[in-house]
């Protein structure tokens, strides 16, 4: 009788401890998954990582590539202003076309 | 009822209007970064992902007949800030605008301070409805005339045009942050604002571009010692030597600029004492503040950490007066919402003009709102599905386990990729802005 009785309160207690503690639930689950995972979830890695976000490229040339990659895959830009002013004619602020969209509009003021 | 501005289940919510594209293809440009109103509420400002601004405006006709046909059309869009490369760092500065934040209307135009990760820009956005015309020396086009053939001279006159809304940058703060800028806050004195990143804070003087002055530093000496970060920072409304800032910790620091130059020693530091048996993996980061947000009356303060919203008394530093459960089912899955690293989330919280209901938003375009003086909460939801003009909002439920209930959704198939983190409040009227991924839902209170 009184196995049983201890029995249920270990249950009880297992029980207790997942009602109470989700967290330390989910805990269990992740350190079962990444058994490598630091002790110290908030510290000072975390935290560097946050505070280096972006990505890294090699140099101003690596980035250069890589956004030209990235331009290729989105819709062409705004065509070209026609040019009038060339040749022997010296241009002047009121000669200059209106600075043109660099990117696409957003689609919010459509 | 009108411009009570009160309310959050009394109130009725119907779907007003939805800006942006219906395609499921969102391109990464057009992820909603930042929602603001300006201080009057006639102005709605948002900021994305490509570094764009778009304003809205509130129309004004109709206004005396019932509040409800005020609608926001676009007022004005251009392009605040353009990618950038750190050519020291080889790291890539994204044009994603962080923060806006409007100025208040001293003359006609209307100024707001908008930002990214390094740069804050001061933009003035005017209108234009005349222009001259009839000038001497010159052509309609702009080019000059010969002089050898003008032979009478007239005055030149102002004529009408269509509306023309400008904007254009007035001043540019730049270089003044080494880590990423998370907040921007106007000051009530109005000729200053802070600026903060993950390890500091700047003074900056509206006017001044080339100094800012540092008015918090927690970088510490050997940066393996770190442990917390600045999340976000504040002005106090009224009172123009007070500020705050929340961090990574799940505390906020209160900083009167009277005390010294460098406020790195608080005024006043709220915490709430955490039980340590209840200590996890996830303790530390689900308590990271991601918001904090004056009241308007200056007496509280709002934080959101990642499950709950918390309201301050600014004399009470040991624990918050109220504390509300956003989506507390979700701390059955914190360890799936680590790995997709939905758990980092950065979720905005916002007042209502009365202080009386405050409002954050979730996961699956769902938001939330809640009642402080009749302590009851809301959930509702941003969909095309609930699109047609004047539908009134249908309350959503979220089954945490057991049996699901007919119209409830459980937790399981909710939709993490899509939250809904910005969200903004009229500062007068029942009008609410919410930015799902690409979309902007604007709400408005139920008129019968």
């Amino acid at each position: 009788m009184s196995g049983e009785v201890e029995a249920s309160t270990v249950e009880q207690q297992e029980m207790q401890d997942t009602v109470v503690s989700p967290e330390k639930t989910e805990e269990a689950k992740l350190k079962a998954r990444y058994p490598h995972l630091g002790a110290k979830p908030g510290g000072s890695d975390l935290l560097r990582k946050r505070l280096q976000k972006g990505q890294k490229y090699f140099d101003s040339g690596d980035y250069n590539m890589a956004k030209a990659k990235m331009k290729n895959k989105q819709l062409p830009a705004a065509a070209a202003e026609k040019t009038e002013i060339t040749g022997d004619h010296i241009p002047t602020p009121q000669d200059l076309p209106q600075r043109k969209q660099s990117l696409v509009a957003s689609k919010l003021a459509v | 009822m009108a411009g009570a501005g009160g309310g959050g289940n009394d109130v009725q919510w119907c779907f007003s209007q939805v800006k942006g594209a219906i395609d499921d293809d969102v391109a990464e440009a057009d992820i909603i970064s930042t929602v603001e109103f300006n201080h009057s509420g006639e102005l709605l400002a948002t900021g994305d992902k490509g570094g764009r601004v778009v304003i809205f405006q509130q129309e004004t006709e109709n206004k005396s007949q019932s509040q409800f046909r005020s609608e926001y059309n676009v007022y004005s869009t251009f392009q605040s800030h353009e990618p950038e490369f750190d050519y020291l760092k080889s790291l890539e500065i994204e044009e994603k605008i962080n923060k806006i934040r409007w100025l208040p209307q001293k003359n006609a135009a209307q100024f707001l301070l908008s930002t990214n990760d390094k740069t804050i820009k001061l933009w003035k956005i005017s209108e234009r409805d005349k222009r001259p015309e009839g000038y001497n020396l010159k052509e309609e086009d702009g080019r000059y005339r010969d002089a050898a053939t003008i032979t009478t001279l007239r005055v030149p006159v102002f004529r009408p045009m269509d509306l023309m809304v400008e904007a254009s940058p007035r001043r540019v703060f730049a270089n003044a942050h080494t880590y990423h800028i998370n907040s921007i806050s106007v000051n009530s004195d109005n000729e200053t604002y802070l600026s903060a990143d993950d390890l500091r804070i700047n003074l900056w003087h509206l006017e001044i571009t080339d100094r800012s002055f540092n008015i918090v530093d927690i970088k510490p000496a050997n940066m393996e010692e770190l442990t917390e970060v600045i999340t976000a920072a504040e002005f106090h409304p009224h009172q123009c030597n007070t500020f705050v800032y929340s961090s990574s910790k799940g505390t906020i620091r209160l900083c009167d600029m009277r005390a010294s130059a460098l406020c790195d020693k608080h005024s006043k530091l709220f915490e709430e004492p955490e039980d340590p048996s209840n200590r996890s993996f996830f303790s530390e980061i689900i308590s990271s503040i991601s918001d904090v947000k004056f009241s308007h009356n200056g007496r509280y303060m709002m934080t959101r950490d990642y499950l709950s919203v918390k309201i301050w008394d600014l004399n009470m530093e040991n624990r918050p007066v109220e504390t509300y459960q956003v989506h507390e089912y979700l701390r059955s899955k914190l360890c799936s919402l680590y790995e997709n690293d939905c758990i980092f989330d950065k979720f905005e919280c916002c007042w209502n003009g009365n202080d009386s209901v405050v409002m954050t938003g979730s996961y699956n375009n769902f938001f939330r709102m809640l009642d402080r003086s009749q302590r009851r909460d809301v959930t509702l939801e941003a969909s095309r599905e609930s699109c047609k003009p004047r539908q009134v909002l249908k309350p959503r439920r979220v089954c945490a386990g057991g049996k699901r209930k007919k119209d409830e959704i459980s937790v399981d198939s909710l939709d993490f990729n899509k939250k809904i983190l910005h969200t903004a409040w009229h500062p007068q009227e029942n009008i609410i802005a919410v930015a799902t991924t690409n979309n902007l839902y604007i709400f408005q209170e139920k008129v019968n």
